[in-house]
């Protein structure tokens, strides 16, 4: 029988062949960190570790807290530098460049192949660029900066089969969506989700990078892509070297496989307080929102902020709707500028916000009060994530977003102003 | 290792944030607990007692990555989580701090509010006092069992730190 995608990276780390399944403890390529640094850091420290294995291959990354939103975080800003100009970490980026995975795949951190640890459960996302990424806790990330190396299970790997093609405005976040509503918010645990299916060859890195990223909230562990013209392009745009093809075999052992097809697909929302909680968004449209959020390491991409500026495009947020713009990088913001978009998004009445996570997680800029309704391009929408334990949170694609700040109610992208 | 407590009944995907809500993640341990499943439970933190056992659903911590979400039920003392199935970080991160975690196929339905159970973390048997009822959970997988008996991650970078 042939070997996943996972299976084969995994028996590349471990230097033989290894199965779904079996527990290998392996050297990473990278440990990216954000915030979380602070505290695996802490841990070194109280245990008598003064270096890191390797600073070359630990990433440093400020996101969830900025700017600063009160004292208490900006000691922890200041402790963290303290710390990483001790540790002497190279691939240190303060806080000046956006969401940490949006900078690890825009900087060439990651590459095909490549097995990432991160202190964020959405460090799947770099399966996007077909890498083995997962995220871990503050202690296990202690423990991998003090050794390089840490415990893994080979995951069984399920495939997804995307069929079809994308109808106009509908987007990988109305897939992953889809996902979530017809397979529940586990059909992934503990799994590697391995996409496939003809849909691919349409999915741009950003869009593919929106399922990678919504894989977590099916559960899984990995969420990959194999290695294509996509991909190669996307290195290549960064001026990062190209690798070979890389995809799992025709006879590969997976666990089950899931399809859908693209091309059946209308715009989805998944209601609070859920992410499996889904339905199209013309069964939901009329409903009243107070806040409209676009941005997160899920669809704060150029081609989001694009799809949200042309329907915005000479066109006004509703006055009883405040719309928030979280670019998720510096890199993003300035693309934005030069594309025209921020000013499209600014005339139209949106705040633009610095590239950071923002109130994705409930930290700051932009939480809701009880009562309140947010249509948001993030990823989670559980009670109590984005302010009150009272608000609601819609999660839907960056159209749908924009559409829905203009008409004050949730709004299918589809129907004209 | 025997644990012996009430137990707590939750349902499916109990998420991270109904743990320690986002907003209070950089405050300290005793704030963050102060919140522990205020939008499901609000009686749980006037109520919750030392040796008190979690019993979930599916999918028990899915979402964030964020360690305090053991580590505060650890905290207020709870002795195990029972539960279906856990996502994949929150269980990693319990064993890495040394919170036992059991995973119970067909637990749905049998475990009821306040039941008293015992729990056995060495053969996994979990007992309800009342009914005499006795089922087994899963045992966990060997390396977990090395972490856990080495005091959790904390414990082996002490041993490393040493050397
Ligand atoms: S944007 Fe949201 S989901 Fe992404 S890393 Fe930041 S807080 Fe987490």
């Amino acid at each position: 029988m042939g070997q996943t995608m996972t299976e084969k990276l995994f028996s590349a780390k471990a230097g033989k062949t290894v199965k779904a399944g079996e527990y290998v403890v392996l050297p990473v390529d990278r440990a990216m960190c954000h915030e979380g640094f602070l505290l695996s850091c802490a841990k070194l420290i109280t245990s008598g570790i003064t270096k890191v294995w390797d600073p070359e291959k630990v990433v440093v990354i400020m996101d969830h807290y900025v700017p600063s939103p009160n004292v208490n975080m900006a000691e922890g800003h200041a402790k963290i530098r303290k710390m990483v100009k001790q540790c002497g970490i190279t691939h240190y980026y303060g806080e000046r460049e956006g969401i940490c995975h949006q900078v690890m795949v825009e900087k060439g951190l990651v590459k095909p192949g490549d097995l990432v640890v991160g202190t964020d459960s959405h460090t799947c996302t770099y399966g996007g660029l077909a890498a083995a990424a997962a995220g871990i806790g503050t202690s296990e990330m202690a423990y991998v900066l003090a050794t390089g190396e840490l415990w893994f299970q080979v995951p069984h790997s399920v495939r997804v089969n995307l069929k079809g093609s994308l109808p106009d405005r509908v987007t990988s976040k109305d897939v992953s969506l889809a996902l979530a509503g017809r397979f529940g918010a586990e059909f992934g645990q503990y799994r590697a989700i391995e996409y496939t299916g003809e849909l691919l060859k349409d999915l741009s890195m950003d869009s593919r990078l929106v399922l990678s990223n919504m894989s977590v909230e099916f559960g899984a562990k990995f969420g990959l892509f194999p290695v294509d013209d996509v991909t190669r392009g996307f290195l290549r745009s960064i001026g990062t070297e190209c690798p070979e093809a890389f995809a799992s075999d025709g006879d590969a052992g997976f666990l089950n496989e899931y399809e859908i097809d693209a091309s059946d697909l209308e715009p989805m929302a998944a209601l609070p307080h859920t992410v499996d909680n889904v339905k199209p968004v013309r069964e939901i449209a009329g409903e009243r929102i107070d806040q409209a959020l676009l941005g997160s390491c899920t669809n704060g991409r150029i081609e989001d902020l694009r799809a949200a500026s042309e329907i915005l495009k000479g066109r006004q947020v509703s006055p009883s709707v405040r719309m928030y713009v979280y670019p998720a990088s510096r890199n993003t913001f300035r693309r934005a500028m030069d594309e025209g978009i921020i000013q499209i998004l600014s005339e139209a009445g949106a705040i633009i916000c610095p590239p950071s996570c923002g109130p994705c997680f409930g930290s700051q800029g932009g939480l809701l009060a009880s009562g309140e309704t947010c249509i948001s391009s993030t990823n989670r929408n559980f009670k109590g994530r984005m302010g009150s334990s009272d608000a609601r949170v819609y999660l839907a694609s960056p159209a749908t977003v924009a559409m829905s700040a203009i008409h004050g109610r949730i709004t299918d992208p589809r129907e004209e102003v | 290792m025997q644990i012996q407590g009430r137990a707590w009944v939750l349902g499916d995907n109990i998420d991270t944030d109904l743990i320690v809500p986002g907003q209070y993640l950089m405050a300290s341990l005793e704030e963050q607990a102060r919140h522990v499943f205020e939008a499901i439970e609000p009686s749980f933190m006037a109520e919750v007692k030392p040796g008190d056992v979690i019993v979930g659903g599916k999918n028990f911590g899915c979402g964030s990555s964020r360690e305090m979400a053991p580590a505060v039920l650890k905290h207020l003392g709870i002795g195990c989580i029972l539960a279906e199935d856990f996502a994949r970080i929150f269980f990693r991160n319990a064993i890495a701090i040394g919170l036992p975690t059991l995973s119970v196929k067909g637990l749905g339905g049998r475990i009821r509010r306040f039941d008293e159970l015992s729990v056995s973390l060495d053969d996994g048997l979990i007992s309800i006092i009342p009914s005499g009822e006795r089922f087994h959970a899963t045992p966990l997988p060997e390396k977990m069992r090395e972490i856990i008996d080495a005091g959790g991650i904390d414990g082996i970078l002490k041993t490393i730190g040493k050397k």
